[in-house]
């Protein structure tokens, strides 16, 4: 690592013209890839005119934080000169992708959204990071989100907010905003986030695209900045069922370096995606349709299921009868990982530092509490006292226990059906600065995204419609523990029937 | 009101954080909003219930394998070197906010 190697700030607009016409709007995978193959494009090319996209619209959006030019670059030169040779093209040769701002880039300045990391410019890479490289991928730069992923609207990035590309004064969700915004606006081909409570599939939904949570233990968290290393998952944001497959089939596998990941064979996501839906059945939990589901969201949630009955599925009432308490059981584990994780940064081996201090505890408090945002020392606080002595067995291991009961919920829902579907989140995205001054309203409005965290279960949000106001609304479909492939499966086929 | 104002000020110094005195009022209305939702966890009974840490004790194991063999794929035997080699000295001090380029360079330990 040099520190020389500073890629450029943000650029503010900038008048260059694309230099190429590629159609960024329906850009997928297979299709950018097949353009650097054919020579239609080159993977320079195709990098420039995502530089250029980016330049214009991303002022008034704010998904990115820093652009990686210099290695984006170098990575399309790299894909460039194999085309020229006539040489076989890697699965992702050329495609240009976004990091979430939580994963780690050598060399690129990584911040996790907080000030603390301002400065923090990592000596490795992200397995999952490396993963998407070593396809052939152009990493663009690193992606906005809330501080240490800590959040629902993307308003707690110590940096700028995001804004929904669909409609400027609303959030496009949290904490991987900016990985959303960025694939809605065509600012990436796909990109990554990561989902601890919902951050991947709340902000897909809101935005109108597709995201995936993994099994916990499908992808390797090597160089994820830790929030709760129980429930922290690394993945895809991409515009179809078979991008998010190709972006999984990339990522996901042992990792001797993450000894969670699991040593478990990963299937072809690809191949999978065309295998009939006829027959499969699919689960509906009445608990997700319950007070507080906007009806605009229930009928788009009803209308598709109706579409997956007519597809040939099965659809089977089953019942998630702890799902009022996942809530609270998700903010006190969260919370409690999340105050130990959070003790590393204290001003000695990275990050801020306060100024003239007076002692070492000083120093550890001052670098801390400026370093910090409002949410992220509200979570430590909340985490810390969960733990203290004479409250961890009245919060955090009861919380634990009702892990337990949210996790056996599922298990014995899918002795029954195949996959489970519901609504992503209760409502379409809400405004910038609604809930900002009520952290429990922006808590509640995880219900349906934090139990497949708890339970370490896949899930998947799929845009389903648009609201009135024309805002994407997203179905969520959970599947069993490592059966990314069957709500793929049912993603594709939703998304491809008439 | 569960969390006072002297709970906030014991757990700030806990989690090493200093607050400021509006931070603090703040907290103690947040910390109660919180919590107060979170009582809802006592109308379960979880006595009987084991606490779950981890859903890789659980889940993806390999199941042909019998008691603590099926966690076998997450150790591994010694490797002298380790999985990868130490980050060379500099490139481990290049993010630290003060060394003397060999060590981490903080404020006296000893007060007074």
């Amino acid at each position: 690592m040099v520190r020389g190697q500073w890629p450029e700030n943000l650029p503010t607009t900038d008048d260059r013209e694309p230099t190429t016409h590629m159609n960024l709007r329906s850009l997928t995978i297979d299709a950018a890839r097949s353009a650097v193959a054919e020579g239609k494009t080159s993977a320079t090319e195709l990098a420039e005119s995502y530089f250029a996209k980016i330049e214009s619209d991303d002022p008034k959006i704010g998904a990115y934080l820093m652009l990686s030019k210099q290695r984006a670059l170098a990575k399309a030169s790299e894909i460039d000169t194999l085309v020229n040779k006539g040489e076989k093209l890697p699965p992702l040769a050329g495609v240009p992708v976004g990091i979430k701002d939580v994963l780690i880039t050598k060399g690129v300045r990584t911040t996790a959204g907080s000030k603390i990391l301002a400065n923090y410019i990592p000596p490795y890479d992200c397995t999952a990071v490396a993963r998407l490289e070593s396809a052939g991928a152009v990493v663009l730069g690193k992606l906005n989100c809330d501080e240490f992923a800590m959040g629902s609207s993307n308003e707690n990035s110590a940096y700028k907010p995001v804004h929904n590309p669909r409609d400027l004064s609303r959030v496009p969700g949290g904490s991987s905003g900016g990985s959303a915004a960025a694939v809605a606006a065509d600012m990436a081909v796909a990109t990554l986030g990561s989902d601890t409570g919902g951050s991947i599939r709340q902000p897909a939904s809101f935005c109108g695209v597709i995201g995936l949570k993994p099994t916990y233990g499908r992808v390797s968290r090597y160089g994820l900045i830790a929030f709760a290393s129980s429930l922290d998952n690394i993945g895809p944001f991409a515009k179809t069922a078979k991008d998010t497959a190709i972006m999984l089939r990339t990522i996901a596998g042992r990792d001797p370096m993450d000894s969670t990941s699991a040593e478990l064979p990963v299937p072809d996501y690809v191949a999978e995606l065309e295998k009939p839906v006829k027959g499969m059945k699919i689960g509906v939990a009445k608990e997700y349709f319950g007070e507080g589901l906007e009806p605009e969201t229930r009928a788009a949630i009803e209308a598709a299921i109706q579409k997956l009955a007519k597809l040939g599925c099965e659809i089977v009432e089953v019942s998630l009868p702890h799902t009022k308490y996942a809530i609270p059981a998700y903010y006190l584990v969260a919370t409690a990982e999340a105050s130990s994780n959070l003790a590393r940064f204290d001003g000695v081996r990275y990050g801020h530092r306060a100024n003239s201090v007076r002692s070492l505890s000083d120093m550890y408090r001052r670098s801390r509490d400026e370093g910090f945002g409002a949410e992220v020392k509200r979570r430590i606080m909340l985490g810390t006292y969960a733990l203290s002595a004479g409250y961890y067995d009245a919060y955090y291991l009861k919380a634990q226990r009702v892990r337990t009961l949210l996790t056996n919920d599922f298990i014995e829902a899918f002795k029954k059906v195949d996959a489970i579907v519901g609504p992503t989140c209760p409502t379409p995205a809400f405004k910038l600065g609604e809930k900002v001054d009520d952290p429990l309203a922006m808590y509640l409005a995880d219900i349906y995204t934090v139990t497949a965290n708890l339970a370490g279960i896949p899930g998947i949000s799929i845009p389903v419609g648009n609201s009135k106001e024309n805002l994407p609304i997203g179905m969520q479909i959970f599947g069993k523990h490592f059966d990314e492939a069957t709500i793929l499966r049912v993603a594709h086929a939703y998304e491809t029937a008439a | 009101m569960k969390v006072t104002e002297k709970d906030v000020t014991y757990v700030a110094d806990l989690a090493n954080l200093e607050l400021t005195e509006q931070e603090r009022t703040r907290m103690v209305r947040d910390l109660n909003s919180i919590l107060g939702h979170v009582d809802s966890l006592n109308e379960l009974d979880t006595a009987n219930v084991p606490p779950m840490a981890q859903v890789s004790d659980r889940f993806g194991l390999d199941d042909s394998k019998q008691g603590s063999d099926r966690f076998a794929y997450a150790s591994r035997d010694d490797v002298r070197e380790g999985l990868r080699k130490s980050l060379p000295h500099d490139v481990a001090l290049a993010n630290a906010p003060d060394s003397d380029g060999t060590f981490f360079k903080v404020p006296k330990v000893i007060e007074k």
